[in-house]
């Protein structure tokens, strides 16, 4: 298997062989279950299908149902896909005993929304440079957006204010510092995406 | 903060340092490398205040030296940390005494704790 589902507990900070203090986040990881596998002759494609999360059974729909217990599970909440995994069934059980310490694996998460900001914010605008000097109400704005009559239109794609955050974001090469195997718990150097409680994946 | 966030922490944390607060007056060895080479340097004040909580607890020392005001910050669950001696507690009212920065001469001085 090349991931994990987890969800994002917090940050904290670990002293590492060096004395130094480095910064850290802790992931509750798995356990996951194997659900569904496909196939390129049955599906199109090959992926694995897996589920992380109890849910109570008054949310668990009979068609949920019906999948789960093919696999000999009862209701989850997060059901992801992996594509192009393979060495593995369906019921198989997927926890940190994958990852080691000294790894390195990238976090998937939805990031903090933010709400409607200015493009200082939400592109990383410089703004206008002076407070002084003539000038009033214009530090943060984005300045010109396009030519005069010609073209006589804005461009498609010209970063503007908008909303911010809340999206689906990546991050790349976090080291693994340590796995607990008894309380199913990642702690990964730096920040990932995402509030404390989100669901995040974990990919090798 | 999440109990199962601190837990991850817990066997980091120094249990073999003295308890002391604002106003006691402490040295502090603390391990400095120098290239490969490794020494213990010591530094004795008054601490001022002391912040934040679980492994990124830290206080400030403050001394007089030759004649000017040296703080210093260090981290309380650091390994570079050798010991903490408490050389003297303090009488104050206050858990972050930055009104001794204040006070030139015997304005700052800390009167002792006597139990």
């Amino acid at each position: 298997m090349n991931g994990i589902i987890g969800k994002k507990l917090g940050m904290t900070s670990l002293y590492n062989a060096d004395g130094k203090r480095v910064a850290c986040t802790v992931i509750e990881a798995g356990p996951c279950v194997v659900t569904q596998v496909k196939s390129e002759s049955k599906d199109g494609y090959k992926a694995v299908q897996i589920a992380f999360g109890d849910k109570k059974e008054k949310h668990t729909n009979s068609a949920e149902k019906g999948h789960f217990a093919k696999a000999n599970t009862t209701g989850k909440r997060e059901v992801i896909e992996f594509r192009d995994a393979d060495n593995a069934n369906i019921g198989d059980v997927i926890d940190v005993t994958m990852f080691e310490a000294g790894e390195f694996v990238d976090v998937v998460g939805t990031s903090k929304g933010k709400g409607f900001q200015g493009v200082v914010k939400r592109h990383g605008f410089a703004g206008v440079g002076e407070s002084t000097h003539g000038q009033h109400n214009r530090l943060r704005a984005p300045g010109s957006i396009g030519a005069c009559s010609f073209p006589a239109r804005v461009f498609k794609g010209i970063r503007m204010a908008g909303r911010t955050g809340g999206t689906r974001v990546k991050t790349q090469n976090l080291e693994i510092l340590k796995v607990d195997t008894e309380k199913n718990l990642l702690v990964i150097k730096g920040a990932i995406p995402g509030h404390n409680g989100a669901t995040v994946i974990i990919e090798r | 903060m999440n109990s199962i966030v601190n837990s991850v922490t817990s066997e980091q944390l120094r249990t073999d340092l003295p308890d002391f607060k604002a106003g006691d007056r402490i040295t502090v060895h603390y391990k400095i490398k120098e290239g490969n080479k490794e020494r213990i340097q010591q530094f004795q004040g008054d601490v001022i205040q002391r912040r934040n909580a679980g492994i990124n607890e830290m206080f400030t020392v403050r001394k007089i030296s030759n004649g000017v005001g040296v703080e210093r910050i260090f981290p309380l669950h650091s390994p570079f940390i050798d010991k903490i001696e408490v050389n003297r507690k303090g009488k104050v009212r206050r858990a972050r005494i930055f009104y001794l920065r204040n006070q030139i001469g015997k304005a700052a001085r800390i009167k002792e704790l006597r139990s």
